[in-house]
């Protein structure tokens, strides 16, 4: 549990880290570093794409399954990471 | 008066007067006879009046003159019911006859008044309507109402009169029913009033549920039954059924769902490294794609290019004392923490990193005593043997959670009084125990086996001195034991193994004799640091030592093949494992110096310091078995990776029209081409000499036999 707890301090405090997300499997934020409005909205958005990139990836073949997601954007990049219970989010600002 | 006049008048003349009085009523004619009496009377009476003094009686030039006879006349009046206006003889014409003929009753009535009423009989069909109009009843009393529509007699004809009467007193019997005043009949039973009856039961709890019918979740669901079929049947086979039930039902109060955070860990570790791979996303990418092209100017020489640096912060002040790459996650390595120094000696730690991870350990072990060496099991990369500064040896588990090891020697069990030099890992015994090997200055080379629980010790070898046993003072006995210092088996044939010693020695040693060695090497002038089979001639060993050099044998001969003079204590040599002609090995100055013999037989084909500050001492160096970099650890606590340029990697150019041959015949061809270009002088010559080259200062000749 401990380990736990520092791995994702050690994320949230990377460079360039600008917040971490975790959501649980119904979509909703378990633990967030940003504010209430931004974190509802990521969670929202990233749980559906997550669930069609999953879906996808299995649909072309049932025993592949996803490992993560990366969005790369012209300001920063989002990357999600789903589980069978849990999905993290983490955005980052690349070293470029 | 005028009345009487005229009475007087038609008195007199009779006959005119009864011509003038037709048209007059019977009652004039009545009255006339009366008033002629009277008249006769009054005047007879009131002949002596005043008023009638002033008539006399005068006579109408016109009157008649009748007779006496003929005034006294009586004429007689009759009073009859008969219209004197009606007329007596009306004509009509009769179309039948032709003719006219004559009416037989005239109507006799005369209307003397007429008045317009607006009384409406209670029965009639307009009283009716009025009163169903006005909403009342038929009984009351009529509230009666001028209506246009009803006419009595018109002055003219009685017949119309007659008829309306009529036609009153034949409808009002008759009820008419057209769509105004249709009225319906109907009755209608007593009904009871109602009641409401109801009763609700609980509703079903409700859930709503969504789901898609995928591809992949229908072949999950099959997965899973197949798993479940599976378990059942093995439950079936190992257990008996009854407690079959106990354990499940145990299964199930176990299984509650907790929200706790240890099921992100997996993700949590992912989204690390992904993190990690974006901040240094230019070593990833240089570790993976980048040749440095400028090897191709540079003829022989190669260059490392550095990439990650792993460095504990709990590590600090400890130095690197051992490394290890993982056989079977080739980007797993471990390394040993310790120190060196002999009276700086504390804490140590075990520590696993990973390539894609640079800034934090995959694992970690604190260990009480500094760490010497370890290995990693090539058939089971969980588990890790370690020796410790204290002569313990310990062997990890890395799929367990705990922090201590599994297996641990103490005292009792035969734990070196010494510190452990070198730990190997063997082959399974034949009893299927997993078991390795330890050697430490106190001497002895000691097999371990793990059986169960327990790890059982097994003496395999006493390092005895060799050579002449010289008297020290007071005639105290010399010490008979080595220290071993380091040790390595060979490749291919199990049971030999070389040991080399603090002395500067290098034994030769088989696993079936315990008191004597095969082979005595005398290869340093002082701790032989590192002792290596070569990774694919049977014959080539390599050796380094702190007295600056680095010496290569064949294990026929007891002098050295080649020596190099690296100008600074050799930490660590290592063969490569992608040719049997490269070695690298690490220095005390900082610098790496990679060896090709198959290019330059003398010279490194490249000398390069990797450290920045420059009291860094460098202490360990391993190749990748995979990927074309090398790992240095050094006596801070970092552990730098680096890349080796396409030049330190150079095959045997391929001739034209030939297949490239590959696969370790390729290299044992290469390393005894190069052998036996220095053994045909010696056997050309009939003495032993070896080839030695150094670097730099002067030049240090080998002779001993």
């Amino acid at each position: 549990m401990a380990e736990v707890e520092e791995t994702l301090k050690r994320i949230q405090t990377h460079e360039g880290v600008i917040g971490t997300i975790v959501v649980n499997a119904e979509g909703i934020p378990i633990r967030t570093t940003l504010d209430n409005s931004t974190t509802v909205q990521y969670a929202g958005l990233l749980h559906q794409l997550t669930m069609k990139a999953r879906s996808t990836v299995r649909d072309i073949d049932p025993q592949n399954d996803l490992t993560f997601l990366r969005i790369r954007s012209k300001k920063h990049e989002i990357m999600v990471a789903p589980d069978k219970e849990y999905m993290l989010i983490v955005i980052q600002n690349p070293s470029e | 008066m005028p009345v009487t006049h005229k009475t007087l008048v038609k008195s007199k003349q009779g006959s005119n007067a009864q011509s003038q009085q037709k048209p007059l009523a019977a009652k004039t004619a009545k009255v006339v006879s009366k008033k002629k009496d009277e008249d006769d009377g009054t005047e007879i009476g009131e002949g002596g009046d005043e008023w009638m003094h002033g008539k006399t009686l005068i006579k109408p030039p016109d009157q008649l003159d009748l007779t006496e006879a003929e005034l006294k006349e009586e004429f007689t009046r009759i009073l009859t019911a008969n219209n004197p206006h009606a007329p007596q003889n009306i004509v009509r014409y009769s179309f039948k006859e032709r003719s006219y003929k004559p009416i037989s009753s005239v109507d006799q009535l005369a209307v003397h008044f007429f008045l317009e009423g607006n009384l409406l009989h209670r029965d009639s069909d307009e009283a009716r309507r009025q009163k169903a109009k006005q909403g009342l009843p038929d009984e009351k009393a009529t509230v009666v109402t001028e209506t246009e529509d009803e006419k009595l007699e018109t002055p003219g004809g009685g017949e119309d009169g007659a008829h309306s009467v009529d036609s009153k007193t034949g409808k009002k019997e008759q009820k008419l029913t057209n769509q105004f005043n249709f009225s319906e009949r109907a009755s209608q039973t007593l009904n009871n009033p109602l009641r409401e009856r109801g009763c609700q039961t609980e509703p079903p709890p409700r859930a709503s549920f969504s789901a898609t019918a995928n591809q992949w979740e229908i072949y999950d669901v099959y997965l899973e039954e197949m798993q479940k079929q599976e378990k059942n049947k093995e439950k079936a086979k190992a257990v008996p059924k009854k407690e079959d039930d106990k354990g499940k039902k145990k299964l199930t109060l176990v299984e509650t769902q907790s929200d706790d955070l240890t099921k992100v860990a997996k993700v949590a570790k992912i989204i690390e490294r992904m993190v990690n791979q974006n901040t240094f996303d230019d070593i990833a990418q240089d570790f993976r794609y980048f040749e440095d092209a400028s090897d191709e100017f540079r003829e022989q020489e190669g260059t490392l290019l550095p990439l990650w640096k792993f460095q504990y912060d709990q590590a600090k002040r400890l130095s690197v004392t051992a490394l290890c790459w993982n056989q079977s996650y080739k980007d797993l390595f471990a390394v040993g923490l310790g120190s060196y120094d002999f009276t700086k000696q504390g804490r140590g730690m075990l520590v696993f990193y990973s390539l894609k991870n640079s800034t934090y350990p995959e694992y970690n072990y604190p260990t009480t005593s500094g760490i010497l060496c370890l290995d990693i099991h090539p058939d089971r990369p969980y588990l890790v043997a370690v020796g410790f500064y204290d002569g313990c040896v310990a062997v990890y588990n890395l799929k367990e959670e705990r922090p201590e090891p599994v297996y641990k020697s103490s005292s009792k069990s035969g734990k070196h009084t010494d510190p452990v030099w070198q730990v190997r890992w063997q082959k399974d015994d034949m009893d299927n125990h997993q078991n390795f090997f330890s050697v430490s200055s106190d001497g002895r080379v000691v097999s371990w086996t793990l059986v169960k629980s327990e790890l059982v010790f097994t003496d395999i070898i006493k390092l005895s001195l060799v050579g002449a046993v010289s008297e020290g003072p007071e005639g105290v006995p010399p010490p008979t034991m080595a220290c071993g210092t380091s040790f390595d088996f060979h490749k291919q044939i199990n049971y030999l193994f070389l040991v080399g010693t603090e002395e500067g020695k290098i034994h030769k040693c088989s696993k079936a004799y315990s008191s004597q060695f095969l082979e005595t090497y005398d290869a340093h002038n002082m701790a032989v640091d590192a002792v290596k089979w070569n990774q694919f001639h049977p014959k080539v060993f390599i050796s380094c030592s702190s007295d600056w050099t680095v010496k290569i044998w064949d294990h026929t001969i007891r002098t050295p093949v080649f020596i190099f003079d690296l100008n600074a204590a050799v930490g660590d040599v290592a063969w490569s494992p992608y040719s049997s002609t490269v070695f690298a090995a690490v220095t005390a100055d900082g610098k790496v110096h990679v060896f090709d013999l198959g290019i330059n037989k003398y010279e490194a084909i490249c000398q390069q310091p990797v450290v920045a500050k420059k009291k860094t001492k460098l202490t360990h160096i391993e190749f990748n078995p995979v990927y074309p970099i090398i790992i240095v650890g050094d006596d801070r606590g970092y552990v730098t990776s680096l890349k080796l340029s396409p030049n330190l990697r150079s095959k045997p150019k391929e001739k034209k029209g030939q297949e490239l041959p590959r696969g370790p015949e390729v290299e044992i061809a290469k390393m005894e081409k190069l052998l036996s270009l220095l053994r045909e002088p010696e056997n050309s010559k009939g003495r032993t000499e070896s080839w030695c080259q150094t670097d730099y200062g002067p030049q240090a000749l080998d002779f001993r036999r």
